[in-house]
């Protein structure tokens, strides 16, 4: 028990919690912003591999960090408009469209990898970006380690979660986003584009998903392999289901799961002698369930997510 | 009739093969109140939707105060003050009142939502109209007619003066529209121009200035509606002589069903108490009452979809304890539900493949459904009852209301039920279908059948029924002959004054 106590009670912990949050964060906001304009988009575990790539190779060619993140952004968006085309233009299945732009993006990043790195062996590494402390606060007693030493991306994907409630909650855009997902023909009976909407909000939630998976590479990491992004894609469109549709919740589900996440890592090296290690690695994932279980009981769904929109068709 | 405010000029639209609007021309006053009277597919809902935007017409123009108003731009119809009330409301459920009304009112690149600002307006229009809602309550939590107080709110915040109200009276309850006219008419007087589509006469002689009827995507007729009579407007709607057809007096048969004291409780409401009624061998015994007063319970006990929990129900003489569909269909008791999209028929599936769906078995040979059978069976349907627009292996959904109703019809009749259960038959329905679908109902009697008719529609009931029962809050009155039936004493037992009459009498 007071192992326990002591994994808690470690800033490392809190600190790690932030790290392993930041792509969720950014991935589910992604997946987030294009439900609630209507559109599923199952796309996002691989374009958060291609953003891992094209933002490490980036950056691997001479570009700074920060440049990397963009192209990653303008990479997703690139996917988003792939997205959109086959279902907000041709209306075709989301979840098939979906998918298949997964497995595209994915084989297709490491395609490209292997194009322009086609060494085998050990894979060539970058210099990612170092945390850095908020002068004053990182300077408290536990607290300040715990949660004011972070990387910049961190900071940035917060500060994006709360941007994005303002935006869907405060802003005509906002409430137009939310009407499109919700019934698309109302939307248009006052005076709104559905279409340019959804695709407004599938490129942005891509680009967001692109820079989730920057974050792998040039923070979390610094080298890019095919298999990194690991179903967090998956997990992020879950998290949009337990966060309700609503961003500051979405922050707060991606930290739970990190935290769990983090907590399992190291109770593997306290008790990993005495339980084989893959039962810590379920425990994210059980108690994610248990909570999206509680948590989506009361959600309300897009009225209008999954369904194509055609003109003058009810 | 003073300078007009909109004026639409030789509009012609076509679908393929169909003209769906022919050379039409239509022009409204300020404070006028003119009705679009039409049956289903006489064009009406396609020329409204060429006045907000929604098409572009292949020909013709649209003019409001003189000039014109660019094709195929709802926010530009928005912007001249044209609003449009949809009879499937544009709304969304999951979002408050506020949002639903200020929705695309602001520049989308705003950087903030003046909720305030629009709350104070929307209770101003609220106020001045008299359409009282409360701006914060998720809409889908309202009744049908607050929501449809939204949508004319909704335009009235789009500062519109000229409002366009698509059938809007489909679903309301008597009691709602009688209140939505009189809202109408207090628009008028304050200065804003109405059209409204219709296929109700009723309405149209009593809440229009003027009538303009269309028929066949062409403008047939346009009168004062002091200078007209629901007679002739019938006429001029359907293009000949309507009669809704009268029954025949007859002597009513065997009883083939009984109820007495029978009580329904479901999800712990009784939905109903303690109900006594008998059906007759070629009889129609008419239910009236104000929808959600238990006809659905009623329809759903008879049809096997409910069990009751106390009572006796005889069928042809013998008691009956928990009926089951399979059951209800085997004993012959015909169902015609009262949401037809919904219970009636499927729309995405063929016409032969809804006429068959209730007797699979009997078109089923070693696992397979024989469709040479089905597809003769559907057709000797549409043949027989006369159902048009579609082939036995075309979609149910492109039927229009009055052709799916008469493939229901068919569907249960062909067989020649002996009970046949009609919850709300010709409601939704034009002039036409609903005289086509009383003929059946009374061929059905005609041929022995004992009829349950579940109805809102006074002059439905008088017309068809025999026998007279109320109800009235799971409650049934004691039944009246037709006979006996005025539109005052049917009146006066909707609103359960039977119930007092008992009272005394005890």
């Amino acid at each position: 028990m007071s192992a326990v106590f002591d994994i808690l009670a470690s800033a490392g912990l809190w600190a790690a919690v932030f790290r392993i949050a930041t792509p969720l964060i950014l991935g589910t906001l992604g997946a987030l912003l294009c439900e609630r304009a209507g559109v599923l988009n199952l796309g996002i575990e691989g374009i958060m591999t291609f953003g891992a790539m094209i933002g490490w190779l980036t950056v691997y060619n001479g570009a700074d960090l920060w440049t990397g993140f963009l192209v990653a952004a303008l990479a997703g968006g690139l996917f988003g408009l792939l997205h959109a085309g086959l279902t907000v233009t041709l209306g075709l299945s989301q979840h098939v469209a979906g998918l298949g732009v997964t497995l595209f993006a994915a084989s297709f990043s490491y395609y490209v990898f292997r194009l322009a790195v086609p060494v085998a062996g050990t894979p060539p590494t970058i210099t990612p970006f170092q945390p850095i402390a908020i002068p004053g606060l990182s300077d408290l007693p536990f607290v300040g380690p715990a949660f004011f030493v972070q990387t910049p991306p961190t900071y940035v994907a917060i500060l994006l979660a709360l941007v994005l409630a303002y935006l869907i909650f405060r802003t005509p855009l906002g409430l137009a986003i939310r009407m499109t997902g919700e019934n698309p023909h109302a939307a248009e009976a006052q005076g709104i584009n559905p279409m340019a909407v959804r695709y407004g909000a599938v490129i942005a939630g891509s680009a967001l998903m692109g820079m989730a998976g920057a974050f792998l590479t040039l923070s979390a990491f610094n080298s890019f392999f095919p298999t990194m992004v690991q179903g967090r894609g998956w997990i992020c469109i879950a998290l949009v289901v337990f966060s309700s549709w609503r961003p500051e919740r979405a922050l707060l589900g991606a930290l739970l799961f990190a935290f769990f996440d983090g907590f399992q890592l190291r109770l593997q090296t306290v008790l990993g002698g005495a339980v084989p290690y893959q039962l810590f690695l379920m425990i994210p994932y059980v108690l994610s369930i248990a909570a999206l279980a509680l948590m989506a009981r009361r959600a309300r769904v897009p009225q209008a997510l999954m369904q194509p929109y055609r003109r003058g068709e009810r | 009739m003073n300078k007009p405010v909109l004026d639409i000029i030789r509009v012609s639209k076509r679908f393929g093969s169909t003209l769906a609007n022919d050379d039409i021309s239509l022009s409204l006053g300020k404070g006028e109140i003119v009705a679009l009277l039409g049956e289903n597919g006489a064009g009406k809902t396609t020329l409204m939707s060429i006045l907000f935007g929604h098409y572009v017409p292949d020909t013709g123009r649209v003019l409001i105060d003189g000039q014109q108003l660019p094709p195929g731009k709802p926010r530009a119809a928005i912007r001249a003050g044209i609003g449009m009330v949809h009879q499937h409301f544009a709304l969304a459920p999951n979002l408050t009142v506020l949002d639903n009304v200020t929705t695309g009112t602001e520049s989308l690149w705003s950087p903030r939502s003046r909720r305030l600002e629009a709350r104070t307006k929307l209770m101003a229009i609220s106020q001045r109209f008299g359409l009282k809602v409360d701006p914060d309550a998720r809409l889908g939590d309202l009744s049908v007619g607050e929501q449809q107080r939204v949508e004319i709110l909704k335009a009235l915040y789009n500062e519109a003066r000229i409002l366009v109200l698509d059938e809007p009276t489909a679903v309301l309850t008597q009691i709602e529209s009688e209140r939505l006219f009189t809202t109408l008419k207090d628009m008028a007087a304050q200065g804003l121009s109405l059209i409204f589509i219709s296929h109700k006469l009723d309405e149209v002689m009593s809440a229009a200035d003027r009538v303009v009827v269309l028929r066949g995507g062409r403008h047939v007729a346009e009168r004062r509606t002091t200078e007209t009579t629901k007679a002739e407007l019938a006429e001029l709607m359907v293009g000949r002589t309507v009669t809704r057809p009268v029954r025949a007096p007859s002597t009513p048969g065997e009883r083939v069903l009984e109820a007495v004291g029978v009580s329904v409780r479901a999800g712990g409401v009784d939905r109903l108490k303690s109900v006594d009624f008998h059906l007759c061998a070629g009889e129609v015994l008419g239910i009236i009452g104000v929808s959600g007063n238990g006809q659905a319970t009623l329809a759903q006990l008879l049809s096997g979809t409910l069990a009751k929990s106390g009572g006796d129900i005889r069928l042809f003489g013998k008691e009956v304890n928990r009926l089951s569909v399979e059951d209800a269909v085997a004993a012959g008791i015909g169902r015609i539900p009262e949401d037809r999209n919904r219970e009636g028929a499927i729309g995405e599936m063929t016409i032969w493949e809804n006429a068959i769906l209730e007797r699979l078995g009997s078109f089923a040979s070693r696992g397979l459904v024989d469709r040479k059978a089905a597809i003769a069976f559907a057709q000797t349907i549409i043949d027989q009852f006369d159902v048009r627009g579609g082939t036995p292996t075309s979609r149910t959904r492109l039927l229009s209301g009055g052709n799916m109703q008469k493939l229901i019809l068919g569907r249960n009749l062909i067989n020649r039920p002996r009970i046949l259960l009609a919850a709300q038959p010709a409601r939704g329905l034009d002039e036409g279908a609903v005289a086509a679908v009383h003929e059946r109902i009374l061929d059905a009697r005609r041929q022995g059948a004992a009829v349950l008719l579940i109805s809102e529609d006074l002059d439905e009931v008088m017309a068809l029924a025999d026998r007279i029962q109320a109800i009235v809050g799971g409650r049934l009155s004691p039944p009246i002959g037709s006979e006996e039936a005025s539109a005052r004493r049917l009146g006066l037992m909707m609103a359960g004054e039977w119930m007092q009459e008992a009272a005394h009498a005890v």
